[in-house]
């Protein structure tokens, strides 16, 4: 698991040079993410080059599509495709490599990037998964911000419904929003009382930007039995680097040449200590 | 008098093709009642889905089930389905390209005096204007089967609008001649060109006899595929004639008349008038009441067909 924590790092200087050299991405939820999808993807999920036309593979759904460079990192490191075509070509004319995920790459199921469409699609996914006995889970991650849409409750309603316990929905809680707090902007503290009212296996992550606490979360969520489960991990936005963490305004800004020099400092250190 | 709807007939095809193939899913949004859909949640209770007053919900079920290999149809009202749902239509079904079939039940003005709340005359203008998502009016209950059993051979999105009430059929049973979007020419013609989708095609073929008896001779058209349109059969036609009429029951903005004109007046320039629903609520009453008050039955259609030939459409 220590592997995973240098590795998160690891592919966080990636996304930091990919958004400084492409002049656009969403750095402060990239952070947030990563070991999220580092533990989902590593470790957890059997979805993989060799298995992805499978039916019987695990499915994903970045709901917070905007997230897409950690995603692209994630999936590269997975071998999904090449790193070096990403860096080449994101949000180049005619390139795959968009700024939200895109189903005509390999590895990614569906299109998203308009919020509230991941947890939906993803109960119809549940949905099949039950109706053929497959044994395959389904994962979407979540933005905080994104739990204002109304179809995000629409589809919590449906997932109890039908008792769909290999469903396992993570929410990226960061508490950060393009324009500020989540609690200034729609206020959702009562988080996990929200969601258990609604039917719903929930776990707190404390710290969601440790693997092997996510890694437990997502372990106990393998065992539950006749509802689906939502993981609410506590992530810092921004993470890996103090001039962005837990600030708003990091949400999609591109970092100067001397902002660019500090973050990669930083996370090259806190790298070196994990090695 | 036909006394079958087409959502009857739609329900029956998926109830034989259903025993089939268990990848054939109907979803509802407590709508099955509407959709004529109870028989088959009845017979196949594993392959119906009830997704509750949740239309955006619906859609996105119905995206995930297809993407899962599932082959969806996705019935709710069109009203609903169009509007309410919109942006899962047009991102989880035709953006991610899933095998989701749309069926729009009551469409257009269906629910007569329920108000503009439960009607939809946007409906075809929104979901032509969608990347990748086709839409169909059938005109009859013969070729709302047809082309559901042709839905079912493909795995390309779809939006289908069907109506409410039976409608007097088109065509006749055991002689159907349908070609999946390829329109259907009902009559020939020299004078004029009638154009017309879904419920308006009874009516415009009836309009087309009775101009006959006024010594105008008018080609027919029905055009249930919008989208993709067929505008060779269309343009055939219109060079021919001596003007076009569309006739839908739809808004007059973005819909058949909009795309008819676009390619008459590219491809073979000539006097085009668009029949359709004003832009206003539109006036309480049954549907037959409401298309009679505007003009959209048989003789306000011969009506119309006729002064626009004597605007200078020819005569």
């Amino acid at each position: 698991m220590e592997k995973l924590e240098a590795l998160a790092y690891d592919l966080r200087i990636k996304v930091a040079e990919l958004i400084a050299k492409s002049g656009c991405g969403h750095i402060g939820g990239d952070m947030s993410v990563m070991e999220i999808l580092v533990d989902l993807y590593m470790r957890h999920m059997n979805i993989s080059p060799e298995n992805q036309a499978d039916r019987s593979r695990d499915r994903f759904v970045l709901s917070k599509g905007h997230c897409v460079e950690a995603y692209y990192a994630v999936l590269a490191e997975r071998g999904f495709f090449s790193w070096e075509t990403v860096m080449e070509t994101y949000s180049r004319l005619g390139s795959p490599f968009i700024g939200h995920p895109n189903n005509k790459l390999p590895g990614i199921e569906m299109n998203s990037g308009s919020l509230g469409h991941g947890l939906p699609v993803c109960v119809g996914m549940a949905l099949a998964g039950k109706l053929d006995g497959e044994t395959y889970r389904v994962y979407t991650v979540m933005g905080d911000g994104e739990l204002a849409e109304g179809s995000v409750w629409e589809a919590a309603m449906a997932a109890s419904h039908y008792h769909l316990d290999n469903l396992c929905a993570v929410v990226d809680r960061n508490g950060l929003q393009i324009s500020g707090s989540t609690e200034a902007v729609m206020g959702q503290e009562d988080l996990a009382e929200r969601f258990r009212s609604f039917g719903w296996h929930v776990i707190c992550v404390e710290d969601g930007n440790e693997i092997r606490q996510l890694d437990a979360a997502f372990q106990e969520a393998d065992e539950v039995k006749g509802k689906p489960s939502l993981v609410i991990a506590r992530t810092v936005k921004g993470k890996g680097a103090s001039l962005m963490e837990n600030r708003a305004e990091w949400h999609h800004k591109v970092p100067n040449q001397e902002e660019y020099e500090q973050i990669i400092r930083e996370l090259q250190e806190r790298r070196a200590k994990l090695a | 008098m036909n006394r079958i709807p087409n959502r009857k007939a739609i329900c029956d095809v998926l109830m034989e093709e259903a025993g089939k193939d268990r990848d054939i899913l109907v979803l509802c949004s407590d709508s099955k009642g509407s959709a004529s859909l109870g028989p088959f949640a009845e017979k196949y209770p594993e392959q119906f889905v009830e997704l509750g007053i949740a239309e955006q919900n619906l859609v996105s079920v119905a995206s995930g089930l297809a993407a899962c290999g599932k082959k969806v149809f996705a019935a709710s009202p069109a009203s609903f389905l169009s509007a309410r749902s919109y942006e899962q239509c047009k991102i989880d079904v035709a953006y991610s390209h899933t095998n989701v079939t749309l069926i729009g039940i009551s469409g257009g003005v269906s629910y007569g005096a329920l108000g503009m709340s439960h009607h939809s005359v946007q409906d075809i203008a929104a979901m032509a204007g969608i990347p990748g998502m086709r839409v169909y009016l059938p005109s009859d209950r013969f070729q709302s089967a047809a082309l559901i059993r042709a839905l079912l051979e493909d795995e390309e999105p779809a939006y289908l609008r069907i109506g409410r009430n039976a409608v007097e059929d088109v065509y006749e049973e055991g002689n159907i001649p349908f070609r999946l979007n390829r329109a259907e020419v009902l009559k020939e013609g020299k004078d004029i060109l009638l154009v017309s989708c879904g419920e308006m095609v009874r009516p415009s073929l009836d309009a087309a006899f009775l101009l006959e008896k006024r010594g105008i001779s008018a080609a027919v058209i029905d055009m249930y595929c919008v989208k993709p349109m067929d505008l060779e059969t269309l343009l055939l036609a219109a060079e021919k004639a001596g003007a076009v009429l569309t006739v839908e029951e739809h808004s007059l903005y973005g819909g058949l008349g909009a795309m008819v004109s676009q390619a008459v007046s590219l491809h073979c320039p000539k006097p085009v008038r668009n029949l359709a629903l004003p832009d206003a609520p539109v006036i309480t009453g049954t549907s037959k009441e409401v298309f009679r008050h505007y003009g959209l039955d048989k003789e306000g259609i011969a009506e119309a067909a006729a002064e626009l030939l004597e605007r200078g459409g020819g005569l």
